[in-house]
């Protein structure tokens, strides 16, 4: 089923442009990856895929209809966003900031209940912070604070979930771990993924599909075989690459 | 601490603030002399009674619904600009509201006119602020703060200059009037239903503003209409603030610190942050207008000194026994 889809969609921002003419389309079950240098608009392609950003030209629908149209609330049921930063002005508790994420399925004037409570939990269960529940963000180190953004975006539910580099700040059991988990919300879930990466490995591990962004406002996509090829990727990064036959596939090392 | 504990403790506290209030100054009026005039045993007609209904019940009333306005849309301000430093002045209302005011004194108007056009400053600055922070781009958190700060700091110029020309018999009405003074209020219940219907408005979105509060962004990704949902912060909190100032003229210190007492306190959501903040801000200026007007009796202070020299201990104290900022949520 097609969760989200693209056309013609054009992104400007400032003097680069990180698509044009983009058609792009999640399906539930797929696990994308978004590739490019620092810079060329993946960020930007996240947010207006979200609804947070317009986009310069083009159209986004959501389950067949157009986002523009759709009330923030809705699009938020069906959407989640892991940022790549954050910002916490004001103290809160782990549980707090990750009952957060039921605010798009409660009414106006609605209290969170206690199944809010045990999505909560059982999202920190699944990052591995159920006994922290109670420290304030701010006290956390960068790597649990990601965890929490994380279980946040599991307590939200969306169908479909872009992360901004969801591997940020992460030691490499969690890495794994934490992709694990999303693979497994695709896999049983019947959820859409898309993922903004800089580990070329990971990537190939846990990603079925591919967006390359060139920053030239040429993009490319397909599956590791198609797309990630080594002039692809040279290409890409504008920088040397070996490949060597790793246990998921190519491994990549940068010369 | 629990919602119902803390809720229950701050009536307490308001009601003994009231009780306090009421039995202090002057005229010495006993517990059982206030019990006869509100139980209506007494006619009202001798000197407890008209001293209580005539002076001490509408000054205290004043001062209740002032310090609550300026708390709550300190509380409002703070999170609109996400920034714990922000209070209600911050972006020019009260300037605004403090050059009508010193307009009206240094034309010889009347207390009806001296509020009249201490509103109007109000409103004033808050469209020109408003109008001013849009700009060419997004209405941003710093356009909009620098704003503000700019436009405040452009009436406090103004302010300074009409004190600089005023005739010297009229400066001191002005300086208590800048430093916030509640024994020239009229019309104090005036501001009661804008407070309950501002406070009800606060509630209303609290969900939201305690979302809000994890930054715009992540607002907006969590299906917060956060556009609109800033206007309508503005537009309360400055309305609150302008009806305080009016009321009052500018009194520091409450908008700024009592929802970081709440804080420190543990009190994090909004639903509940606000309703305490209202009545803990009502109770801390009743109790520092008893001490302005009875400290140095029969000279009356301007409160606004009162709420600093009252607040500021109790703020530190809170501070130095305060674990939610690092540590272990209560």
């Amino acid at each position: 089923m097609s969760l989200l889809a693209t056309s013609a969609l054009h992104i400007t921002i400032g003097t680069t442009t990180a698509c044009s003419d983009l058609e792009l389309t999640i399906n539930s079950g797929e696990r994308w990856c978004v590739l490019g240098r620092n810079g060329t608009g993946k960020t930007t392609l996240l947010h207006t895929l979200a609804g947070l950003h317009p986009p310069t030209a083009g159209d986004i629908t959501l389950n067949d209809r157009p986002l523009v149209q759709l009330p923030r609330k809705a699009v938020a049921q069906h959407i989640g966003l892991l940022f790549q930063n954050h910002a916490d002005a004001f103290p809160a508790s782990v549980l707090e900031t990750v009952l957060t994420g039921r605010h798009p399925w409660l009414g106006p004037l609605q209290w969170e209940g206690g199944k809010d409570l045990a999505i909560a939990r059982d999202a920190l269960q699944a990052v591995d912070l159920h006994n922290k529940e109670a420290r304030m963000v701010n006290t956390l180190s960068g790597g649990e604070r990601q965890r929490v953004s994380i279980a946040c975006l599991l307590a939200q539910d969306p169908q479909l979930l872009l992360l901004d580099e969801p591997t940020n700040h992460l030691d490499i059991h969690h890495q794994i771990s934490m992709l694990d988990l999303l693979q497994e919300q695709a896999a049983h879930h019947d959820k859409g993924l898309l993922l903004v990466m800089h580990d070329l490995n990971l990537a190939v591990r846990y990603c079925n599909r591919f967006l390359l962004l060139f920053g030239d406002s040429e993009t490319l996509q397909g599956t590791a075989e198609t797309a990630l090829t080594q002039v692809n990727l040279e290409r890409l990064y504008q920088h040397p690459l070996q490949a060597v036959p790793g246990p998921h596939g190519m491994a990549w090392l940068p010369q | 601490m629990r919602p119902v504990v803390l809720l229950t403790t701050l009536v307490l506290l308001t009601l003994a603030s009231l009780l306090f209030s009421l039995a202090t100054g002057s005229v010495a009026i006993s517990w059982q002399e206030l019990l006869a005039v509100f139980s209506g045993a007494d006619s009202g007609n001798d000197l407890a009674g008209q001293v209580i209904m005539e002076l001490r019940w509408p000054r205290t009333v004043a001062a209740f619904i002032t310090g609550a306005l300026l708390a709550l849309a300190g509380g409002l301000m703070q999170v609109l600009l996400r920034n714990p430093l922000a209070d209600p002045y911050v972006l020019g209302v009260s300037g605004g509201a403090a050059t009508g005011a010193l307009l009206a004194m240094l034309a010889g108007l009347g207390s009806l006119w001296l509020h009249g056009a201490a509103f109007s400053g109000a409103l004033l600055s808050m469209l020109l602020v408003f109008g001013l922070s849009h700009g060419s781009g997004s209405w941003t958190t710093s356009r909009l703060l620098l704003t503000g700060i700019v436009i405040a700091a452009g009436w406090g110029a103004i302010i300074g200059l009409l004190l600089a020309i005023s005739p010297e018999q009229g400066l001191r009405g002005m300086l208590f009037w800048l430093m916030g003074d509640l024994s020239n209020t009229a019309f104090p219940s005036s501001g009661f239903p804008v407070l309950v219907i501002g406070l009800l408005a606060a509630m209303g979105i609290g969900r939201s503003l305690n979302i809000l509060a994890h930054g715009e962004q992540t607002a907006g990704a969590l299906g917060v209409n956060v556009r609109p949902l800033r206007y309508f912060i503005y537009l309360l909190a400055s309305l609150l603030t302008a009806t305080a100032v009016t009321l009052a003229g500018s009194i520091g210190f409450v908008g700024l610190i009592v929802p970081h007492m709440l804080r420190l306190l543990g009190v994090r959501d909004h639903r509940l942050l606000l309703p305490a903040a209202a009545l803990l801000g009502g109770s801390l200026l009743i109790i520092a207008d008893t001490l302005a007007r009875t400290l140095l009796a029969p000279r009356q202070l301007p409160v606004g000194i009162l709420t600093a020299l009252v607040g500021v201990p109790v703020f530190l104290l809170l501070l130095h026994h305060s674990r939610t900022l690092h540590g272990e949520a209560r």
